[in-house]
C-alpha cells in the first residue's frame, strides 16, 4: 500500500525532474554567462588571452567614446517609432473593431509584415529606399518631390528606419490594441451615446482608459525591444551609416566584441543595455501589480 | 442626416482608410514579389512598373547555384525543429509540473525562471560565444540548437496559465488510479493544452526560422549558414551587380514558409497573440 508521505515524496521528485530542464538551461546559458560578463566588464578581456582586472577603466573610457553616445543617441532616436506606432494601431484597431466588412482579411494583412523575416524585409526596404530607383522615391515622385537617397544621408537614415520600423510593428500593436478593444462592453458606449458624447469625449473616457494597461505594455516590451536593434542596421548599413548614425547600441556592442575583440569594453556597454532593460522591466512588473489591485 | 446613415458613412470612410492602410502594408511585399519575376530594365523602369509584362521566373532557378541557399534551407529547418520539438517537450512538462504538481520552492524556482527573462540576449551573448567556442562548437548549429532544447520561459508561463484552468480534479483522480506522472502529463495533460500547445509552438518556430544575431555570430562558413544568414549574403554580394530579380527572388523564398504556416494558422496565432499580449 501506498503511504501519503511516499505519494508525497514521489511527487515532488518528479515535479523537480520535470522542471530540470529550463533550471539547468537558466543557470547554465542566462545566469551563468551574466555573471561572466558582469565580472568580464571590469577586465581588459580580449576572448583569447589573460583577464586582467582593471576596475571601471571601461566604464570611464565609454565616458569618452564618441561612437558610444553615438550609438545611444541613435538608438533611443529610432524609439521615437515607439509613439508614433501606437498611435497609429490605436486608430486602425478602432476603425477594426466598428462592424464592418473585410475585418479578417484586413488583420492578416496588417499582420503579414510582422511575421516576416526582418532579414529579407531589411533587404527590400534597403532596396526601397534607393536614391534613384527606390519604391520610396518613385512613390514621392508622383507628388513631384525628389526623395533623398534615404540610408546613405544621415540626416534621414534614422527617419528612414523609423518608416521600417513602425511598418514593421504595426500589425502586432494593432492586434493587442484589437484585442482590448473587444474586451470593452458595448453598453458602455452604447450609454455614452445615449447621454448625448461626442466622439472625442467617447474616446477620451472611455477607450483610452481601458486600453490603457495594453498601452502600458505595449510601451515597455517595445522599449525593451527597441533598445536591443541590430538587424535592421547589420543588413541596410553595415558600416553603421554615415558618421555612424544609424548604428545601435547592440550593433556597437557585437562590432566591438567579435570585429574588435574587446570583450570587456563590449561587456561594459552590455552591462550598461542590462540594467537599462532590467530597470524597465521592473517598472512593468510594480505597474502590473499595482493594475491587479486596482481590480480592472 | 439620420444616425444609421451617419453611421454606415462613417463606416465606409474608416473602410476606405483601413484599405489604403492595407495596400501601404502590403506594397513593399507586391513589390518585392514583382521585382523577382522583372527583367532588369524594368527594374530600374520609371514610373514603377508593378506587372512586368513578361514573367521572368528564371531567377527562382537561377538562387540555387547562385548562393548556399539549399544548405540554408536545410540548416534554418535543422535548428528550428530540433528546438521546438524537444524544447515543446521540455517547456510542456516543466509548466505540467508547476502548475499541477506539489513540491517544495515551487513558485519561487518560477519566480527565477520568469526573472531571467529580464536579462536580454545580447547581455549574455559574450560570454556565451566564449563558452562554445571553447567546446569547439562555433560555425556549427549546435550554439543555436542546445540552448533551445531546455526550454522557453514565455512557453512555460503560457502554458502554465494555461493549465491553471484545467480542474485539479482530473489530475487528483487520475493520481488515485496510479498513473505515473509522466502518464498524466502525456495521457490528460497534453491532450488537454494541445491547442495552446499548437500555437506556442508556431510562434517559437517562426521567431527561430527569422533570428538573426545569433546565427551572425556562430555561423562563418556559407554552408553552415541559416536561411537569413544566406538571403544577407546574397543583398550584400548581387547588390554591387544591382541583381535585384535575384535578391529578391531569394528572399521571397526565405520569407514563404513562415507565410504560409501563418496564412495556414492566423486564427490560433493571432488569438494566441492577443492573449498573451491583453493578460500582459
Amino acid at each position: 500500500m501506498i503511504t501519503k508521505s511516499s505519494l508525497y515524496r514521489k511527487e515532488r521528485l518528479y515535479g523537480y525532474l520535470f522542471i530540470l530542464p529550463p533550471i539547468l538551461g537558466l543557470l547554465i546559458f542566462v545566469l551563468f554567462p551574466f555573471l561572466y560578463s558582469l565580472y568580464g566588464s571590469f577586465t581588459d578581456w580580449d576572448g583569447l588571452g589573460q583577464m586582467n582586472f582593471i576596475g571601471l577603466a571601461n566604464f570611464k573610457d565609454l565616458l569618452t567614446d564618441d561612437l558610444f553616445y553615438k550609438a545611444m543617441f541613435n538608438t533611443f532616436y529610432l524609439m521615437l517609432g515607439i509613439p508614433i506606432g501606437l498611435l497609429l494601431a490605436l486608430l486602425l484597431a478602432m476603425g477594426l473593431n466598428r462592424k464592418i466588412p473585410g475585418t479578417t482579411t484586413f488583420r492578416v494583412i496588417y499582420y503579414i509584415p510582422v511575421i516576416s523575416s526582418l532579414a529579407a524585409v531589411s533587404i527590400m526596404w534597403n532596396w526601397a529606399y534607393n536614391g534613384d530607383y527606390g519604391l520610396v522615391n518613385q512613390f514621392l515622385d508622383l507628388f513631384g518631390i525628389e526623395g533623398p537617397n534615404w540610408l546613405a544621408n544621415k540626416d534621414t537614415v534614422k527617419p528612414a528606419l523609423i518608416i521600417m520600423t513602425v511598418w514593421k510593428g504595426l500589425g502586432y500593436t494593432m492586434l493587442l490594441y484589437l484585442a482590448a478593444l473587444q474586451s470593452v462592453s458595448r453598453t458602455y458606449y452604447e450609454a455614452a451615446e445615449l447621454d448625448g458624447a461626442n466622439g472625442f469625449q467617447i474616446f477620451r473616457n472611455i477607450t483610452w482608459p481601458m486600453v490603457k494597461p495594453v498601452t502600458f505594455f505595449l510601451v515597455v516590451t517595445n522599449i525593451i525591444g527597441g533598445s536591443q536593434i541590430f538587424t535592421e542596421m547589420n543588413i541596410m548599413t553595415p558600416t553603421g551609416g554615415p558618421e555612424y548614425s544609424s548604428a545601435s547600441i547592440v550593433f556597437y556592442i557585437w562590432q566591438k566584441a567579435f570585429s574588435n575583440l574587446q570583450m570587456g569594453y563590449a561587456s561594459a556597454m552590455a552591462m550598461i543595455l542590462g540594467i537599462f532593460i532590467f530597470v524597465i522591466t521592473l517598472v512593468q512588473f510594480k505597474m502590473n501589480e499595482k493594475s491587479a489591485y486596482d481590480g480592472d | 442626416m439620420s444616425y444609421s446613415q451617419k453611421r454606415k458613412l462613417t463606416n465606409t470612410i474608416i473602410f476606405i482608410v483601413l484599405a489604403i492602410g492595407a495596400v501601404a502594408m502590403i506594397a513593399p511585399l507586391i513589390w518585392m514579389l514583382s521585382t523577382s519575376v522583372k527583367e532588369k530594365q524594368d527594374v530600374f523602369a520609371l514610373p514603377p512598373v508593378w506587372i512586368p509584362e513578361v514573367f521572368q521566373f528564371g531567377k527562382y532557378k537561377e538562387i540555387w547555384e547562385a548562393g548556399p541557399l539549399l544548405s540554408g534551407i536545410k540548416n534554418s529547418l535543422i535548428v528550428a525543429i530540433s528546438v521546438t520539438v524537444v524544447g515543446t517537450f521540455t517547456s510542456s512538462i516543466a509548466a505540467f509540473a508547476f502548475a499541477k504538481l506539489r513540491f517544495p520552492h515551487k513558485n519561487k524556482l518560477f519566480l527565477a525562471l520568469l526573472a531571467s527573462m529580464m536579462i536580454p540576449y545580447p547581455t549574455v551573448m559574450i560570454p556565451q560565444f566564449i563558452m562554445f567556442s571553447k567546446l569547439g562548437w562555433v560555425d556549427t548549429l549546435l550554439p543555436l540548437i542546445v540552448p533551445g532544447l531546455f526550454g522557453n520561459v514565455v512557453m512555460i508561463f503560457f502554458l502554465r496559465q494555461y493549465l491553471l484552468s484545467v480542474p485539479d480534479a482530473i489530475i487528483e483522480a487520475a493520481k488515485i488510479d496510479g498513473s505515473s506522472y509522466f502518464r498524466l502529463y502525456s495521457s490528460i495533460t497534453f491532450p488537454l493544452i494541445k491547442p495552446a500547445i499548437a500555437a506556442q509552438l508556431i510562434l517559437w518556430f517562426m521567431g527561430i526560422w527569422n533570428d538573426y544575431l545569433a546565427p551572425i555570430i556562430y555561423l562563418n562558413s556559407p554552408e553552415k549558414q541559416t536561411l537569413q544568414l544566406v538571403i544577407a549574403n546574397f543583398n550584400a554580394t548581387y547588390a554591387i551587380q544591382t541583381d535585384y530579380p535575384l535578391i529578391m527572388a531569394a528572399s521571397i523564398v526565405a520569407l514563404l514558409p513562415v507565410l504560409i504556416i501563418f496564412l495556414i494558422f492566423q486564427k490560433q496565432i493571432i488569438e494566441s497573440v492577443a492573449i498573451s499580449g491583453v493578460k500582459g
